[in-house]
């Protein structure tokens, strides 16, 4: 495995809220094509973690780097200082974040959700923008709500449009928030069909979902977080058949 | 009915259905001094309210003494100060009878413009504040991982949402700014209620001449409310992103009753 094959490099990264320690040292490399789960119970850090990826969420320690570069921070003689407002944004450009409740952008159509970021962003000239937004919504099988706005859309059409406006950016890695986890159960499956398409073709991806069905069909790995840190990874085959953590056993029991 | 008969209704006819050039002089000053005064307030109001988020402390100092400072005094207090104080305390007269380069305007009148503008500025910070306020923090952090700059961001996603919020109490506000305009009479601006105290002073009818102006504003204040509520309609509508004919309104208004109706027989 050569380095340029390493998008999230992730080391020793601690994170406190006040005085709760969120992020105990967590360390994760996810390689390019790759797909990783990320399970856990409530509270164990895994959205803080993916939050800080694309630096939602400042570190108290450790380093972020995607494709190379480090995240959020700039390196001066050893020590670490907040980047620039301006360099950071440049950086979530090639991040692709979707949220549990989905934030799309209510005042702006869905093909108009899709373009926002590619126009004003990146200043892709409108007509190319409009073309792509249209075969992205075609991919996640939305293209004729394309004039709709997201208060007419129902939940996982919503998400949809979500992972389609991030796609737009073509980011080199996607994270998913608990993506379906807002979600009613009848629409969850049109989101997962989704995401593992994108996973099949291709896309790096890190998913915190408590879906297990999705982690056997499109994962890699799956990580196990608890109390701020991974406790155990490996293939799905490996959670399905022999978790070795006791705290994992317990976990699965609970979900599956 | 003695009372009644004191009215001179041919005065208050001629207020209400007859009223001369000097009157829609006034009539005019009274609307172009609230649009331009509730304009620069709005402006204010943003410029104050982004400065209150400001990650630099003495911007957001500023803002915070400035609210302090122009709600917490009578208007009429700072209009006065602005119109006389200021020429005083700066030694310039900033408010000269007439400003040549305005195309002859009033140096009063555009004091006026400049005190209630202020002032206005203060209550409209509290307004879109909490306009920006209300929009869900989910948004900001969507456009931020899509690598917008907080000023991109506040653009292009949260006041655009927040505007909608903003539209109703900013309404009611120049439904206010109208009527605070007659404050102005004060310092000799001839608008529709200094235009009234002029009749009284010439023809000491206080009824006919008060209750008259006071009809004049209620006209400019239901007018006001019409265009609001179009305003208002039209905003919903586009957030829908569909528009309801009146039939289909009334319908939805009307089916709980139904379904209310259908449950009890």
């Amino acid at each position: 495995m050569s380095a340029t094959d390493v998008v999230l490099r992730a080391a020793d990264v601690q994170k406190h809220f006040g005085r709760l320690h969120v992020l105990k040292g967590v360390s994760l490399d996810v390689r390019r094509r790759e797909t990783v789960c990320i399970i856990g119970p409530s509270g164990s850090g895994k959205t803080t973690f993916i939050r800080c990826i694309n630096h939602l969420e400042k570190l108290d320690g450790g380093r972020i780097e995607v494709n190379g570069s480090l995240i959020g921070y700039r390196e001066r003689k050893g020590r670490l200082a907040e980047d620039s407002e301006r360099s950071i944004a440049r950086q979530r450009t090639q991040i692709g974040m979707v949220f549990q409740r989905f934030n799309l952008f209510p005042h702006r159509t869905a093909l108009e959700n899709v373009i926002e970021a590619p126009v004003h962003v990146l200043g892709v000239p409108k007509e190319q923008a409009v073309a792509e937004a249209e075969a992205l919504l075609a991919r996640v099988g939305l293209a004729e709500k394309r004039d709709v706005y997201p208060g007419k859309l129902s939940g996982g059409q919503q998400q949809r449009v979500a992972i389609a406006r991030a796609l737009a950016m073509k980011p080199a890695l996607m994270l998913f928030d608990e993506p379906t986890s807002a979600l009613d159960p009848e629409v969850i499956g049109e989101v997962l069909l989704v995401m593992a398409e994108l996973a099949h073709e291709g896309m790096t991806m890190i998913v915190v979902s408590h879906e297990m069905g999705f982690a056997r069909e499109a994962a890699d790995r799956v990580v196990m977080m608890d109390d701020g840190r991974i406790i155990e990874e490996g293939t799905p085959e490996h959670f399905f058949e022999s978790p070795e953590h006791e705290r994992t056993k317990q976990f699965l029991s609970k979900i599956l | 009915m003695t009372l009644v008969a004191a009215v001179d209704w041919h005065i208050l006819w001629q207020r209400i259905f007859h009223p001369d050039h000097v009157f829609f002089d006034a009539l005019w000053k009274t609307i172009y001094i609230s649009v331009a005064a509730q304009f620069f307030g709005v402006l204010l109001g943003l410029m104050a309210a982004l400065m209150r988020m400001s990650k630099f402390w003495p911007a957001r100092l500023l803002s915070g003494l400035y609210v302090l400072l122009f709600r917490g005094t009578p208007v009429i207090v700072q209009i006065f100060f602005v119109y006389f104080g200021a020429n005083l305390l700066f030694g310039v007269d900033l408010f000269p009878r007439t400003v040549g380069w305005l195309g002859g305007l009033n140096g009063a009148v555009f004091a006026g413009i400049v005190a209630l503008a202020v002032n206005e500025g203060a209550y409209m910070r509290e307004i879109i504040r909490a306009g920006i306020d209300a929009i869900d923090k989910g948004q900001l952090e969507a456009a931020r991982s899509l690598g917008m700059t907080q000023r991109l961001a506040m653009r292009r996603v949260v006041l655009p949402q927040a505007a909608r919020v903003i539209v109703p109490p900013l309404g009611n506000e120049f439904n206010n700014m109208m009527k605070t305009t007659s404050l102005l009479f004060f310092i000799g601006v001839s608008e529709i209620f200094g235009n009234a105290d002029v009749n009284y002073a010439n023809n000491f009818k206080p009824v006919e001449e008060f209750a008259s102006v006071a009809l004049w504003y209620l006209v400019l204040t239901t007018v006001w409310s019409v265009i609001q509520a179009q305003i208002e309609r039209k905003l919903s509508v586009s957030e829908r992103g569909e528009e309801l004919s009146f039939r289909e309104r009334l319908a939805q208004a009307w089916s709980p009753v139904q379904a209310w109706g259908r449950g009890a027989l």
